[in-house]
């Protein structure tokens, strides 16, 4: 092999094997990312920017800026004790009296968030400050408005002076942050989010808790009965799946209210009195039991998908080794069907955990979730800056719990089919 | 065989799965202590239905099984102390190969050092000393084999079954471990039930063999007797190569017989299946035990033309034509004096009589 000792290998016409090779497969890949590219456009657009503005949305502060850009050059100078100077009170009037209305209600609204007042001032002001020509204008705006006298609303604008702001984010965690930037707690009637999050986080962990402990025993059913079985059973599991989520959820509220199916069955039983029927509808119980049907086949198909690969003969092996039935299954057959149940588990947890729908149809007051404060907010307060700093929490734990997953189970363990 | 002999016992045992099909019929069957019983045929015979009501996952529908003089049916699989090797070794995948050796003895609750002993026993008995912290998928085929069958004789049971175990193994690692799991047998003297479908599996490695079919024994006998004696034509054609020519018996003499073959020949052969004149025959003839052109006296001599040769290194197959079956085989040693045999050519066939049985015409 004296054609090898030294250089690089080369094909029979001189090309050097690698660059050959590369050549070769360039239009391999070529092909491969042609083949890719409508989807990866489509997500792009529609997934990867969207989640990007998103992100954006939760710390961006520069709508006060883009409005009244010099008054926060001169407020910078400010000691932020009385009064400002009338430099301050100047610039805010000419930018105010120039701009145009819709920035200016952008703008308050935002103002707003930091003071409430803000909004109906400048909107008033606005107005009235067409009639004023000519100074001293800090009297002037007082005297149209004696808010404009009180430092506590120039004192709110402190917290806008920086293009960003982690202030959607304190809100989201029931924090904010006072006239001097200090983060504190909101006041104590304010207080909504932590009890938020809490309830969402207890309802996903019950939700996914249940799925498992129904799901489990149904998939191993599925896994083991013999094929023409096992389909038909498959098809009750798949059923909920074809039928319209909300068609499931309004029967929900038929069968669980206090009038509805159950309760009737329960009085006619004669296991309640007719007087004290069960509170099941418009409760964090309703939204466990609707979601927990609804997230189910999310649970059993990754677990019979690895039920399925799991050989009946390892039961038997076990059993023919000694085991009990019981300690087989313990020792066998469980550790073997873990990539399924962290796969459903995962599954559930992250599809409940920014559930929608059901909690605002049969949650009531007591089972609202974090996804319907972001659905409030995005469409009626249009404070589009803390719906996005909810989402970004609520992404920031899955992927935190996705790395946990992986760090334990490892995510090539994860089966879903 | 006296009863104390008698390790295994089936006792009239029937087994259907849906109350119309019988896959066990009326078996009788015993075996003795120390045995190397191999059930051979072809699939759905019912041997592995067999081995299965022997380690008490399938229940026989009637009759009785007795291990060591006690009936067995009402024993679950997990306290009747038989080893068992499964199709596809059935390791468990989430253990190493140590964890899945100390299985048997944790559940038996044994001291620690006591199972640490009796792995590194058994690991070192099908020599894999070294891959005991491996996980099974991280083994070869062959040494999962070795693992498994480590396994089924960690806890020392009584009898060893076997379903198949070197089926998944190719040709030459398959022999290989013929003779490894022969010898584990020989060294230790457990009593095996052996199941396959292969037959020269079968004729390695056993005391006895009982062939299956359709449910039932055809023939329980040594390898030797099995393929030189068989007495169905189902035997006889299932173990090893066989030629087979119909006729109609045409006269019986004591342990001999005269067959007629539908193209006139009257062959002498060995009464074995055949009761009475005129009734159906098949004549089983080993393809080895035909001479070609031989200068030797034997009781059966035919014409027969050469229709195919097909050279097999150490021998050549002829396909001939005799007696009206164009599908007659004659093996023809690759020796020092050649064989010049030239395709369309008309040569000598002989055989003695007490090669050529007459069976059954199934």
């Amino acid at each position: 092999m004296n054609q090898t000792v030294s250089g690089p290998i080369l094909t029979s016409d001189g090309i050097p094997l690698k660059v050959s090779l590369k050549k070769a497969e360039r239009i391999n890949k070529i092909r491969a990312f042609l083949l890719v590219l409508p989807l990866l456009a489509f997500i792009l657009i529609t997934f990867l920017i969207p989640i990007g503005d998103m992100l954006a949305r939760s710390i961006d502060d520069r709508q006060i800026n883009t409005v009244f850009p010099k008054t926060f050059e001169v407020y910078k100078k400010w000691d932020r004790q009385d009064l400002p100077s009338e430099e301050v009170y100047k610039t805010m009037f000419f930018e105010l009296k120039d701009s145009e209305g819709y920035s200016v209600g952008k703008a308050s609204t935002r103002m707003n968030y930091s003071k409430s007042g803000w909004k109906s001032l400048l909107k008033k002001s606005k107005r009235k400050f067409k009639k004023i020509e000519e100074g001293p204008y800090k009297e002037k705006m007082i005297a149209t408005d004696k808010r404009w006298g009180d430092p506590e609303y120039w004192k709110a604008l402190g917290q806008m002076v920086d293009p960003t702001t982690m202030g959607y984010y304190l809100n989201a965690v029931d924090l904010k942050y006072d006239s001097n930037k200090n983060v504190v707690q909101q006041k104590e009637n304010r207080r909504i989010y932590n009890k938020t999050w809490i309830k969402t986080f207890k309802v996903s962990i019950l939700v996914t808790f249940f799925c498992l402990l129904l799901g489990y025993p149904i998939s191993y059913l599925l896994a083991t009965l013999p094929m023409k079985y096992s389909n038909l059973l498959m098809i009750c599991v798949l059923l909920p799946f074809w039928t319209s989520l909300l068609v499931r959820t309004v029967a929900w509220m038929v069968m669980l209210q206090q009038k509805g199916v159950f309760n009737n069955l329960m009085v006619m039983a004669g296991l309640i009195a007719d007087e004290n029927r069960w509170q099941l509808m418009y409760n964090q119980t309703a939204v466990i039991i609707v979601m927990t049907q609804i997230l189910l086949p999310f649970m059993v198909l990754p677990l019979y998908s690895v039920m399925k690969t799991i050989s009946p003969t390892y039961m038997r092996a076990a059993l023919n080794l000694g085991a009990s039935p019981i300690h087989a299954f313990y020792k066998i057959y469980m550790p073997n069907s873990i990539p399924g149940v962290s796969a459903g588990c995962l599954l559930v947890f992250i599809i409940a955990i920014g559930y929608y729908i059901t909690p605002e149809l049969v949650g009531g007051k007591d089972g609202q979730m974090v996804g319907n404060w972001i659905a409030y907010h995005l469409k009626t307060t249009l404070n589009w800056g803390l719906c996005a700093a909810l989402g970004a929490i609520l992404l920031a734990v899955m992927t935190v719990l996705y790395w946990a997953y992986n760090k334990i189970v490892g995510i090539e363990n994860i089966k879903l089919g | 065989m006296s009863e104390k002999d008698s390790f295994v016992k089936f006792e009239k045992v029937d087994k259907s799965y849906d109350g119309e099909i019988l896959v066990v019929k009326d078996l009788n069957l015993d075996v003795p202590k120390g045995e190397f019983l191999t059930m051979l045929g072809p699939s759905g015979s019912g041997k592995t239905t067999v081995l299965m009501m022997l380690a008490g996952f399938e229940t026989p529908t009637s009759g009785e099984i007795y291990l060591d003089g006690n009936p067995i049916s009402s024993i679950p699989p997990n306290k009747r102390g038989i080893g068992m090797v499964f199709q596809n070794y059935a390791l468990f995948p989430h253990m190493t190969v140590k964890e899945n050796l100390s299985f048997p003895l944790e559940v038996r609750k044994m001291e620690k050092s006591e199972i640490e002993e009796k792995v590194s026993n058994a690991l070192s008995m099908v020599e894999l000393q070294d891959f005991g912290n491996r996980m099974p998928l991280q083994l070869s085929g062959g040494q999962q084999q070795r693992v498994a069958l480590a396994r089924s004789l960690v806890f020392e049971p009584r009898l060893v079954l076997m379903d198949e175990p070197l089926g998944a193994l190719d040709k030459n690692l398959r022999e290989q471990m013929q003779y490894e799991i022969k010898h584990i047998h020989e060294k230790i003297g457990i009593t095996v039930v052996y199941v396959t479908h292969d037959q020269s599996e079968a004729l390695t490695m056993s005391n006895r063999i009982a062939v299956f079919n359709d449910g039932k024994i055809q023939q329980i006998s040594s390898p030797d007797v099995l393929y030189e004696k068989p007495n169905s034509s189902f035997v006889a054609q299932f173990i090893g190569e066989n030629n087979q020519l119909k006729g109609k018996v045409k006269s019986i003499n004591g342990e001999n017989c005269i067959i007629t073959t539908e193209s006139g020949d009257d062959i002498q052969a060995l009464k074995i299946n055949v009761n009475n004149n005129g009734d159906g025959s098949l004549v089983s003839l080993r393809p080895e035990r035909v001479a070609i052109n031989s200068s030797e006296n034997f009781e059966n001599n035919f014409d027969a033309k050469v229709k195919e040769l097909i050279y097999l290194g150490d021998h050549i197959r002829s396909r001939v034509e005799v007696c009206g079956n164009d599908q007659f085989i004659v093996k023809i040693p690759n020796s020092y004096k050649g064989a010049n045999l030239k395709e369309g050519a008309t040569v000598k066939l002989s055989w003695k009589a007490s090669d050529s049985r007459a069976l059954d015409l199934n």
